[in-house]
């Protein structure tokens, strides 16, 4: 672990400010960052503490959509009466992600930027383009599972780890981010980025961008959602495939649906188009396999996870007959 | 859900406290943190190393830049090859109880880098952050890096018969008959390959070693360590000090499962820096350098079997080729268990290793026999589904009343009591012969069945025993406690020998200043070093007597040994309670003031020769598979073991408990992933290397077999470390094929094999 230096931002003003300098890097929960330091993966000069700015509040907002502050905890979301009650989908998303004791320091924020799991992006012995650009991709030819089979790219086939943030994605929810320039709101879809040619870059998030919080709109989805997460172990294991979906129904048929994908790219996994392809459709298995043929056009898997292509296909399936049971709280 | 105990009267007693599900003694010290582990033992101006380990598996070094690390403020030196002190230089020096044949690993010996992740330099500063920081800070450049080799399975032709053996190995004997041309004619025929993954032991405490370099220029080292007084003799041979230089202490172990049986390089290096430096050094490994030493070896294995009509074996055939190091030939036990368990006319034995690019594997619990009883096991499996038979009757129908590969009879064999009790508790008898008989929702259901079996094993070890005047008893032996419980039943033995509570004996273990005890391993501990203090405190027993004889108008003047008993602390005369005399009041009349008794206990060659000495298990396992997604749950799981007597059934349930875990974690989860073009294994940390986690652990049930053995020890002990994981992985390998008709071969079995 390098040396670094270490303050506390006292304002959002701060935070934003001192962030915009190079080899800066914000810390909360740091149950990512502060493994990654330890590996010599991440080395920042200088961290710094935004624990005490006032991001910590869900809250309700005018236009009915729900506020997550950048700060509440993994395990507070979760366990939050607004979100059980109204956003199901993503509590059970939390839940099913990494210990207790985690989701007790992980943040809203720094779910979010969490950063891939890959084995060689953590080793150092190894070429990892995400790690050091221009080095090459280990994992390609290497140990690959848990590696992505969609939007991957020469460079990069790494996954984006978490299940919250799959989802967001189905919940279509907004990450509000105090840059610079000031405030401004980004699309869950746009937040994540596939790797192409720069997979040192996760997100779209610019120096000195802080997230402040995560809004859900408050169609809710809370009737018939499911998260469906398939591991190698029944707990604290990243997912081989996850399935966010999301059904609005009309007795038999399907109004309107929300489906995304965990563990199988670079970032959560949704196209309209296999949304599109339930619309309208019968609460049948037949529709939820047709929506997943689409959804999983173009997959292309390596030596160790093709597995995970017919996986994911099953995994829709069962997870939009779930939720089409109804939403289990 | 793990069932709550339940203790059968029958467990045989040596007096009050054995045979009862008492608590740790050393149970408190471990949760309130008393209890200290290697690297926990502090002591001021104490200097801290880090190894830095090599990024490729086979190349040589050019050259070292350590000059940023050396400019960190608090680094006091980098050792690498080239400034290394001197150690010994002869192959033989470098020996220890556990090596296998070749040349042992030297670390900082010169520029060859012979695997991934060596340890290339040891960074030593005042802090441990420092040194953290400065062993990130070296620079390496390597020549002629080489693509190592890794591939075991292109290899299978290449095998060699491991040759001059490692000890505790037995070669395969010749073939016996004519097992091809029986297998030809027989009625029923298995012919299959299996393969079981690379593992490493991965402990909670990492490995370290805290070198204190006292005044004089000896050392005291707290070492992680399975055998205090090997890494004693290993040392001082290393470093070419007397004996009496170096004291090994190992007071508190924090899980080994074999990966303290041989010293590794950070204890090496430890001791190096702080004779060069005459500072007390500390070296801990990573978790991430947990992964470059021995591991369970990735082995092939083949099964071929035939049948009569009605079951009975009239042709086995058991092979198998495991990786080794390019220094040394590892050699387990893998195929012998085959022939000793099924006695069949016609076999055919046969071990080979295939040397890799890749640090020599070392034993990991149970070793060979977790990785053989997993092939032997499923082929039964497999052959009873081809007879269309119950696996259990094909068992029994093939039962080995002797041994089928000495034809010696054992010195106990409770299998049958085993099969029969675990069925029992799992229901077997309802068991529907059909795969993919039975659903339950989403999820089809499976049950299966193995056996296990281990060597009872007794080695040389030594005990003292010390009376003191307050009726103290301290009793002491340089054995260890990896967890196993030792500390709590030496003290049950020692108490009911002497007649004591517990609360007035004190045992005392790892520590070379204490009388000389084997490696803890192949679960011949109690057996042993139980044995040695059996026979101290028999010693003192027949010392107090003595004394107490010679007393004036001794009541026991006229008495023999036999007469009389040793009771709550107190010398006595059955039917004359007023004779009684405290051991307290013997050693003062007598003007004794400690009463001591020091033996060294062999174990009884004459008695046992002509015998087979083993512990057999059965274990009876449910899985419920997802049709659809392929997850698997062991649901449930019971496991019956004849271990001979059990000393204390709650550290022994626990002991088989966690063999159980393991085995579910072998069965499901556990694989050292190697990247085939780097060597190197990659799965290094313990998110992506999987144990099970709670959540995976479901119904667990362990049942004791009542089993007497007069013949394998004084004690009628057999050890437990290793028979609660053997058999497991098979179980649960044959239920996956009940609930989906789907044979995998190969461990660990993941949701992809069944989609």
């Amino acid at each position: 672990m390098k040396k670094f230096a270490f303050n506390r931002a006292e304002t959002l003003e701060d935070a934003v400010s001192a962030g915009a300098s190079a080899g800066v890097r914000f810390i909360a929960g740091g149950t990512n960052l502060i493994d990654l330091m330890k590996e010599n993966v991440e080395r920042p000069d200088r961290l710094v503490d935004i624990t005490r700015l006032p991001l910590g509040e869900v809250k309700r907002q005018a236009d009915g959509s729900l506020s997550l502050g950048a700060l509440v905890s993994n395990a507070a979301v979760a366990e939050h009466p607004l979100v059980r009650g109204h956003y199901p989908l993503l509590s059970l998303a939390l839940l099913s992600g990494a210990s207790p004791q985690l989701r007790n320091l992980a943040t809203v924020g720094g779910n979010l930027l969490q950063r891939t799991r890959c084995c060689y992006f953590y080793d150092l012995a190894t070429v990892c383009n995400k790690r050091t650009p221009q080095t090459g991709c280990a994992a390609r030819n290497g140990i690959n599972r848990q590696h992505a089979i969609l939007g991957h790219s020469q460079a990069c086939i790494a996954v984006h780890p978490s299940d919250m943030c799959v989802a967001l994605a189905a919940l279509e929810a907004r990450v509000r981010v105090l840059g610079r320039q000031g405030e401004r709101t980004i699309p869950i879809a746009d937040f994540h980025r596939l790797p192409g040619n720069e997979p040192e870059f996760d997100t779209i998030l610019r120096a000195g961008d802080l997230i402040t919080a995560v809004e859900l709109p408050s169609n809710d989805w809370s009737e018939h959602s499911h998260y469906l997460k398939i591991r190698d172990r029944a707990s604290y294991a990243f997912a081989l495939v996850s399935v966010a979906v999301a059904l609005q129904l009309d007795g038999e048929y399907i109004v309107e649906a929300r489906l995304a994908l965990g563990g199988v790219a670079h970032k959560p996994w949704r196209l309209e188009s296999a949304e599109l392809a339930l619309r309208g459709q019968r609460t049948s298995n037949s529709s939820y396999q047709r929506a997943a043929e689409t959804l999983l056009q173009g997959a292309e898997g390596f030596e160790h996870n093709r597995f995970k292509i017919e996986l994911a296909r099953r995994a829709i399936v069962r997870a939009c007959a779930e939720a089409a049971k109804g939403t289990r709280r | 859900m793990i069932s709550l105990p339940h203790f059968p009267e029958h467990l045989q007693k040596l007096g009050p406290h054995t045979g009862k599900p008492l608590d740790r003694v050393d149970g408190l010290a471990k949760v309130t943190g008393k209890a200290l582990y290697a690297a926990e033992h502090h002591r001021p101006g104490l200097l801290y190393g880090v190894v830095v380990s090599s990024s490729v598996a086979r190349a040589r070094i050019r050259s070292f830049d350590t000059a940023d690390a050396l400019a960190e403020a608090g680094v006091v030196q980098v050792f690498t090859h080239q400034n290394r002190p001197k150690l010994a230089s002869r192959s033989k020096k470098w020996r220890d109880q556990d090596t296998p044949k070749g040349s042992p690993f030297r670390p900082l010996e010169d520029d060859r880098v012979l695997f991934s992740g060596q340890p290339l330099a040891l960074v030593v500063a005042t802090s441990f952050e420092a040194a953290r920081h400065a062993a990130a800070l070296v620079r390496i450049e390597f020549d002629e890096i080489e693509q190592p080799e890794t591939r075991l399975l292109e290899r299978l032709g290449q095998g060699k018969a491991p040759g001059r053996a490692k000890g505790g190995f037995t070669p395969p004997p010749g073939p016996h008959g004519h097992p091809q041309q029986a297998l030809k004619s027989a009625f029923a025929r298995v012919n299959a390959d299996y393969l079981v993954s690379a593992e490493h032991h991965n402990p909670m405490e990492p490995h370290a070693a805290t070198v204190f370099y006292e005044e004089d220029g000896s050392l005291t080292v707290y070492s992680k360590t399975q055998g205090p007084v090997g890494e004693q003799a290993f040392l001082s041979a290393v470093l070419g000090l007397k004996k009496d230089r170096v004291r090994v202490l190992a007071p508190f172990v924090g899980g080994a499962f074999g990966s303290g049986l041989r010293p590794q390089y950070h204890l090496v290096l430890a001791a190096m820096a702080a004779l060069e430096l005459k500072r007390s050094v500390r070296v801990v490994l990573s978790r991430q350098q947990m992964f470059t030493f021995g591991h369970r070896p990735y082995t092939w294995q083949h099964v071929a079997l035939g049948a009569e009509r009605d079951g009975k074996l009239v042709s086995l055939v058991h092979e198998a080729v495991a990786e080794t190091s390019k220094f040394e030939s590892y050699v387990e036990n893998v195929v012998t268990w085959s022939a000793r368990l099924y006695p069949c006319p016609n076999y055919s034995l046969n071990h080979r290793v295939v040397p890799l690019d890749v640090y020599t594997p070392l034993d990991m619990r149970a070793p060979g026999a977790v990785t053989g009883l997993f092939a032997i096991e499923s082929a039964m499996d497999e052959l009873a589904h081809e007879l269309g038979m119950d696996p259990l009757q094909l068992r029994l129908v093939n039962y080995g009343e002797k041994d089928g590969l000495t034809g010696h009879p054992y010195s106990s064999k409770e299998l049958r009591a085993c099969y029969q009790q675990a069925a029992g508790r799992f229901g077997w008898e309802q068991r529907w012969s059909e795969p993919r008989g039975r659903r339950e929702g989403s999820k089809l259901v499976g049950w299966g069945m193995a056996t296990g079996v281990w060597d009872a094993m007794q080695v040389p070890a030594s005990a003292r025993a010390r009376l003191h005047l307050d009726g103290r008893l301290e009793v002491a032996s340089a054995t260890t406690d990896i967890g196993t419980g030792t500390y709590t039943v030496m003290t049950q033995i020692a108490a009911d020998v002497m007649g004591l509570s517990l609360e007035s004996v004190e045992f005392k273990l790892g520590d070379t200043s204490l009388p000389e005890a084997p490696l803890q391993g192949g679960s011949f501990t109690v057996a042993s070093v139980g044995s040695a203090i059996k026979a101290a405190c028999d010693g003192l027993r027949d010392q107090l007597f003595k004394l107490a004889q010679k007393m004036p108008n001794s009541p026991f003047y006229a008495r023999s040994q036999a007469e009389v008993e040793f009771r709550d602390g107190r010398l006595g005369l059955p039917g004359h309670p007023e004779a009684a005399l405290s051991y307290a009041q013997i050693l003062r009349q007598q003007g004794v003031s400690v009463l001591e008794e020091e033996v060294k206990v062999l174990p009884n060659l004459l008695k046992q020769r002509g015998y087979s000495l083993a512990t057999h298990s059965a274990v009876f396992a449910e899985v419920q598979v997802d049709e659809e997604l392929g997850t698997i749950e062991v649901t449930r799981m019971v496991t019956a073991v004849a271990a001979g007597r059990i000393l204390n059934p709650k550290t022994s349930r626990n002991q088989l408990l966690g063999g159980m875990v393991w085995g579910i974690s072998s069965a499901l989860h556990e694989k050292s992933e190697l990247d085939l073009e780097l060597g190197r294994f990659i799965n290094h940390n313990l998110a992506e290397y999987h144990i099970p986690v709670q959540a995976d652990i479901r119904h667990l049930e362990v049942v004791f077999v009542e089993e007497q053995d007069e013949i394998v020890n004084p004690l009628g002990i057999k050890g437990l470390g290793e028979i609660g994981v053997i058999g497991v992985a098979a179980a649960i390998a044959n239920a996956v094929f009940h609930a989906t008709g789907r044979r995998v071969r190969h461990l660990p079995i993941r949701l992809d094999d069944l989609l």
